[in-house]
Parts: structure tokens; C-alpha cells; sequence
């Protein structure tokens, strides 16, 4: 339970994101491996962030410890701007709760009392003490609700914490004017069960925001952006991608992404253009030809003088596209903020005709005041307030459960309301990179599957890593390799029992991705990979259908690769499409009334991620992709979409019937407390009676994602 | 009625108590990792 004390000898803090760890035997593994390391002082696993924090002494860099990391079975990657504590939606809601509900129970308890008989002084000691504990724990834990509130009415609009605000306000004021001059009936004990219940429902709310983001968080590459630079004199430095300048000159590696737009000034290589393109083909570039920033370097090392560097490269373009639309969005009026629109002056002018109602009936202008208060107070909307974070939080709760994360508060009610599908190709309808072909895999001989898995260990070359993957699950002894050595562009090389092996680019290369797999003395066995559809893809298609979902493709590839995808998929396509053109045709249908939803990974989807009424991306997008979507699948299954559709669908009914549950009382209430019936008891049991039945309500979604 | 000058100090300070610890747990850090603390107590010590 030790927080990371900082070690007087701790020259450095360097914070992993590990995605992939999940359970105590990970956290274990992880501790313990990096503390066995000399030089590292202290590594501290926080699971919730799936983050793990090193102290080490200065011997040791970012780039060590990512090895080691490695080395115990955890992909890992560097962050840079998570040292100080990060930011979390419910922690700031955390103490509000806590004086709400310590303050509820102890004022509940006085308010018993004096409802079951306790007179007098007594009475009004009691009233005393509430007024002593309520009044300063209502101006603490009220504070969320009273600033969303001022904050709406100060731009002329209003939302469901005006209402709440009003009610909490003018309760609070009564009971106290009534414990001053001693009267029978105070309300602190309504006020603050109203406010504690309601940050009860933000608290679970904001849990589950947090608990997705950190999630996606983690997703996110968050490895430093740069370039090593030739140097005038021919020696390399790092620099990062904003001291970057055109005219500089770059070297990229083979397996780095390009950190600037550029031409290619020596060395020859092909690239993987599908982040800003939507192409899955790696494209041949050689001396003289341009290449953008974001694009992957796959084979050989380049060197690139820079033409565009920072704001002026292509990523940098899509950025603003996307900055523009994401403004868009954020005009979306919640259905609880819609509802109060409604409700508020309803309720007001309704409390307001009482006091003037009582005024002409001939009571006493204190008598008609009280009266209107305790309409206010009966139509406070408690529950009115439950009923959309709880059935929320229940549904992306088993969403989570389900591997979709739910990012955005408005997500589900948005996605609901989904009436046609745009789909990207590349990276989502299928899964975004080559995979060995898997026949030829099992027709391998066992010694020679052994010795393909040996090579490709030995390479991180793209096409060497999914054949890996691949093998991995098999149960395959990788064969004992002698002068393993790796030529850039060519593939890896070594000698197994005196036999030359290699896996290498095949002879004659055609346009179709493949390895050659060579033994000496044995003829070569060629290993395809392609890029396949993701699982239950037709599945998934044919729900969507039934939903009442339009799909379609819309990519930036070429349209031979996408005419092979859509008539595998059997929908309608729309190739070559540019970020800016996807961004338009999505802009175009929500002009025509349909509801958009996009998905896509990759950076030219961004803008029409951001621009739909509803995104989702997949888990293995960029991070723009992750991003601007509302909602990341983990899972390869296509069927995350339909689930998360029927999910969302499922959720807007339930808040429906909470909404008329909570509207259902009121009509039931507000005579009574219109006739002057309502006294403090009768408030505190309607409010938490109807309360309980809209969360009992919204618990029926535990098994949303179903 | 005096037993309720004792009584309610006493439920009063009780419940402050257990306010004041969890204000306390809020700024030590107990809610940073919920699910790894959850999972630490299956680590068994090595020594």
C-alpha cells in the first residue's frame, strides 16, 4: 500500500504505458523483473492506468528499459506527459459525496426523531443542530450542481442543474427561516438526500468516463515524435519532430514512421501509406519521389531531406480539418438537458401559480410561500436527475465488460439514434495488416515451420512479427539458428545444422505481399500474407442490416483493392475518397436528415470521425483514430459494432421509462403538495422511493451487451 | 433529555471521524489504482 516514495539516489522517472497487462501475475512479473535490473531503484505498477513507473539511476534510458520490458513479455512504450498526477473526472466529486452523505445520515437521523413525536425545545435543538451540519455541508457539496448551473444561465441557456439549484437553494433558505423562528417542518434532511443521491450518480458517471479513457489512454503511442538527422558533418542526432526544419536531412529506419513530409534524396524502400490514405498496399518509393509524414517506413533504411516540417506536413492539414468538425459536435444538447428545458419552466411556473393560488384563497403570504417551496421541493428532480447517468454508467459497464469502451457522455444517446454507416476499409473492415496465409502455414513441414519461426523471431520487420503472431499459439520449438544476421531489404540470414536458411523477399517480386522461406538443398516454400476481413465481418453486416443500418464502404484506397472488399462484404463502396472528401459526403448525409455513423482508424478518418453524429474505432487505430471516435473496440470481431448499436438502442428506451417513472410521481405528488399536504416525511419517502425505482430500472441494462 | 447533550457530540464526532479519514485516504493517494490494489493482495512475498 506504499505510494512510490522518490528515492533520494533516483536520478530519473521514466512512466511505461503496458497495455497488455491485466492481473496480479503481470503485476508481479513486471515489479519484480524491473527491480531485479541494476540501476533501476523502484518500478510501481498502477493496473487502473495500466501504467508502470520506474526509478532508475541514469545508465539506464527510456529505450533499456522498454527492452526489458520486452524481454518479460510486455510490449511497453515511453510517455512523456503522464509524470504529473492525472486528471480524473470523479475524484473531484469524491469529497462533495462523502460530506453529502455523512452530513445526509446525521441530519436523517434528527429529522426521525422529529417526525416520531419530538416537541419543543427539543424540537428545536434538533433543528438547530441540522441547520449546523446542513447548511455548510450543502454549500460544499452542492458546489458541482450550483456552478454547471450558473454557468448555463449566465449564457442565457439552461440545463438540469437549474432546476436542481433552484430547489436545493430555496429549501435550504425555508428551513432555515423556519428553524429561526421555530416552526414545526425543516428540510435539510430532503436537500441534502437530493444532493447526495444526484453526486452519487455523477460519481459512477464519471468513474466510467474515466475508466474508458484510461483505458484508451493507454492505447495511445505516445513514443516521441522525431528524426535522427545527418548532420553536416555526417554525424546522426536525434532531434524531435518540431525542431524539425526543411532542408534538414533525415535517416529513417526501417520500421520507423516518417516524422515529416519529404523527398527521398538516397535509398530505396517500400512504404506502408495506410494511416493517411486508406491504402493497404505498401508503396515502392525510390530516389526523388515524396513521402508524407505518418507514413511507415517497411524495408530498408532512406535517407529523406525535409520539405515540410510541423504545422505545414499533411498530418498537421487533417489535424485542422479535424479541429473544425469536432466543433460541430459539440452543439449536441443532451436528452437530460433537453428534458429540462421543458421541465424547469414548468415546474417553476407551477410553483409560482400555487403561491399566487393560496395568495387569492386568503392565506397568509407565509402560508402561500411555504406551499409553493414545497412544490419545488416535491418536483426537485431527483430522480429526474438519476435517469440518464445511471442507466449510462450500467450500460457502458457492460460494454467495458464486452471489450467496447465508451468514451464520451453523449455517445450512447447519439449512436441510438444511427441510421447509416460509413465503414472504412482499410484497419476496419478488416484488419489492417498482412496475415501469413495460414494453409500454407500448416502444409510446412515441422522442422521447417520451426526454422521460419526461428528466422522471423530474429526480425522486426513487419511481415516477420504477424508471421510470429501467427505461430506463436502453436506450440512450435523455434529451431537452434547459427550467424542469424539481418540485411535491411533483403531479410534474415543464418545456418541451422550447417544448412544455409533464410527468410527473405522473394525473387522476381510481384505485386502481392510474400516471404520466401529458403533451405538450402530444398526447394523454396513461399509464404503469402494478405489483408483479410476481420472476423463475423457478415455477421456483423447482416445485424447491422436487420438494425435498421445503412452501410456502406467509403476508403481512400484504390478501387481495385476496394471492389475485392466490397463484393467479399457485398456492400456498396466509394474509393479514392480523401480525409477532406470523407469529411464532406459525412457532412452531406446529416444534412439530408441521417444520422451518421463512421468508423474508421485511421488518420485520414479522423475528420470524419470527428464530423459524424456517432464514431467508433477499432483498438488498433491510430491515435487520432482513438481519439476523435466515441467509442474503441478492443476485439478483432466486426460484431462490436451491431452490440454497441443494439447496446446504445436499449439504453435511450430504458432512459425513456426512467423519465416517465420520475415524471409518473411527480403527477402523483404535485397535487398533494399543491393542496399543502407535503410535509418533510412525505417529500424525504417520495424522494427516495422514486429514486430507487429508477436505478432498479436502469440495473435491468447489466446485460446490455449482450 | 440531558443523555442527548452526550449522545449527539459523541454520533457527531464519530461520523467526523470517519469523514476525516476518508478526506484523508483521498489525499494519500488510496484511490489512484483501485484495480491493482485489488489484485496486490494475490502477490505472495518472496522472501
Amino acid at each position: 500500500m506504499t505510494a512510490l516514495r522518490k528515492p533520494e539516489t533516483a536520478i530519473e522517472r521514466t512512466v511505461f504505458a503496458v497495455p497488455s497487462m491485466h492481473c496480479a501475475g503481470c503485476m508481479s512479473k513486471i515489479e519484480r523483473g524491473l527491480a531485479a535490473m541494476p540501476g533501476v531503484s523502484a518500478a510501481r505498477v498502477n493496473l487502473s492506468a495500466r501504467m508502470v513507473t520506474v526509478d532508475h539511476d541514469a545508465s539506464l534510458d527510456a529505450h533499456d528499459l522498454e527492452h526489458a520490458l520486452a524481454g518479460l513479455g510486455y510490449e511497453a512504450q515511453e510517455r512523456r506527459d503522464e509524470l504529473g498526477p492525472r486528471f480524473s473526472a470523479a475524484r473531484a466529486l469524491l469529497a462533495p459525496l462523502a460530506v453529502a452523505g455523512f452530513a445526509t445520515m446525521n441530519v436523517m437521523l434528527l429529522s426521525v426523531s422529529v417526525w416520531s413525536g419530538a416537541g419543543g425545545s427539543t424540537r428545536e435543538l434538533f433543528h438547530w443542530i441540522s441547520a449546523g451540519i446542513g447548511i455548510p455541508a450543502i454549500a460544499f457539496a452542492g458546489q458541482p450542481f450550483f456552478k454547471s448551473a450558473w454557468k448555463a444561465l449566465r449564457h442565457g441557456g439552461t440545463n438540469m442543474d437549474v432546476p436542481i439549484s433552484i430547489g436545493v437553494v430555496v429549501t435550504t433558505a425555508l428551513s432555515f427561516y423556519e428553524t429561526l423562528r421555530g416552526g414545526e417542518h425543516a428540510w435539510f434532511d430532503g436537500a441534502l438526500m437530493l444532493l447526495t443521491f444526484l453526486l452519487i450518480g455523477r460519481v459512477l458517471d464519471a468513474m466510467m468516463r474515466d475508466r474508458a479513457r484510461s483505458g484508451v489512454d493507454a492505447l495511445l503511442s505516445q513514443a516521441a515524435r522525431g528524426a535522427m538527422v545527418v548532420g553536416a558533418d555526417g554525424k546522426l542526432a536525434w532531434i524531435e519532430a518540431t525542431q524539425l526544419m526543411p532542408g534538414m536531412t533525415m535517416r529513417v529506419a526501417a520500421g520507423e514512421r516518417l516524422a515529416a513530409d519529404g523527398e527521398i534524396v538516397s535509398g530505396k524502400s517500400s512504404f506502408d501509406q495506410s494511416l493517411l490514405t486508406g491504402e493497404s498496399a505498401p508503396v515502392a518509393l525510390h530516389t526523388g519521389d515524396p513521402v508524407l509524414a505518418g507514413t511507415l517506413n517497411l524495408d530498408a533504411p532512406v535517407d529523406v531531406r525535409v520539405s515540410h516540417a510541423g504545422h505545414d506536413t499533411t498530418l498537421a492539414e487533417i489535424a485542422r480539418l479535424m479541429e473544425a468538425s469536432t466543433q460541430n459536435r459539440s452543439r449536441y444538447v443532451r436528452i437530460a438537458d433537453r428534458a429540462a428545458r421543458l421541465y424547469a419552466p414548468a415546474v417553476h411556473t407551477l410553483a409560482a401559480l400555487t403561491v399566487i393560488g393560496w395568495l387569492i384563497a386568503g392565506s397568509s403570504l407565509y402560508q402561500a410561500l411555504v406551499t409553493g417551496v414545497a412544490v419545488l421541493i416535491i418536483t426537485c428532480p431527483c430522480a429526474l436527475g438519476l435517469a440518464v447517468p445511471v442507466a449510462q454508467v450500467v450500460a457502458s459497464g457492460s460494454l467495458m465488460r464486452a471489450g467496447i469502451m465508451v468514451k464520451d457522455g453523449s455517445a450512447l444517446e447519439r449512436l441510438a439514434s444511427v441510421d447509416r454507416a460509413l465503414l472504412d476499409k482499410t484497419g476496419t473492415l478488416t484488419m489492417g495488416k498482412p496475415l501469413p496465409d495460414r494453409e500454407v502455414l500448416l502444409a510446412l513441414a515441422p522442422d521447417e515451420a520451426a526454422i521460419a519461426f526461428a528466422l522471423a523471431s530474429h526480425s522486426g520487420h513487419p511481415l516477420s512479427r504477424a508471421l510470429v503472431s501467427a505461430m506463436s499459439g502453436w506450440g512450435i520449438e523455434p529451431a537452434p539458428l547459427t550467424d542469424v544476421s539481418e540485411r535491411a531489404g533483403e531479410g534474415v540470414f543464418a545456418r541451422w545444422h550447417n544448412l544455409e536458411v533464410s527468410l527473405c523477399r522473394p525473387q522476381g517480386g510481384g505485386k502481392a505481399i510474400a516471404t520466401a522461406l529458403a533451405i538450402e538443398g530444398r526447394p523454396v516454400r513461399l509464404i503469402p500474407f494478405s489483408d483479410r476481413l476481420r472476423p463475423d465481418t457478415q455477421a456483423a453486416l447482416a445485424q447491422l442490416q436487420r438494425l435498421g443500418i445503412e452501410c456502406s464502404i467509403l476508403s481512400g484506397d484504390r478501387a481495385e483493392a476496394v471492389a475485392e472488399i466490397a463484393w467479399e462484404s457485398g456492400l456498396t463502396a466509394k474509393a479514392g475518397a480523401k480525409p477532406a472528401d470523407k469529411q464532406a459526403l459525412v457532412g452531406r448525409l446529416r444534412a439530408t436528415g441521417r444520422k451518421v455513423l463512421v468508423v474508421g482508424d485511421g488518420l485520414n478518418d479522423g475528420p470524419a470521425l470527428a464530423a459524424a453524429d456517432a464514431s467508433i474505432a477499432p483498438g488498433s487505430a491510430s491515435d487520432v483514430g482513438l481519439q476523435a471516435s466515441d467509442l474503441v473496440f478492443v476485439q478483432d470481431s466486426l460484431l462490436a459494432i451491431p452490440r454497441a448499436a443494439r447496446a446504445a438502442r436499449r439504453t435511450m428506451a430504458v432512459v425513456r421509462q426512467n423519465f416517465a417513472l420520475a415524471i409518473g410521481y411527480n403527477v402523483l405528488a404535485i397535487p398533494l403538495a399543491i393542496a399543502g399536504l407535503v410535509t418533510p416525511m412525505v417529500a424525504a419517502i417520495a424522494m427516495s422511493a422514486s429514486s430507487l425505482i429508477v436505478v432498479g430500472n436502469s440495473l435491468r441494462l447489466a446485460r446490455a451487451a449482450r | 433529555m440531558t443523555v442527548l447533550l452526550l449522545l449527539i457530540p459523541a454520533a457527531l464526532a464519530i461520523g467526523g471521524m470517519g469523514l476525516a479519514a476518508f478526506f484523508w485516504a483521498l489525499r494519500n493517494g488510496q484511490f489512484e489504482d483501485p484495480d491493482g490494489n485489488a489484485a496486490r493482495i494475490l502477490i505472495e512475498d518472496e522472501e
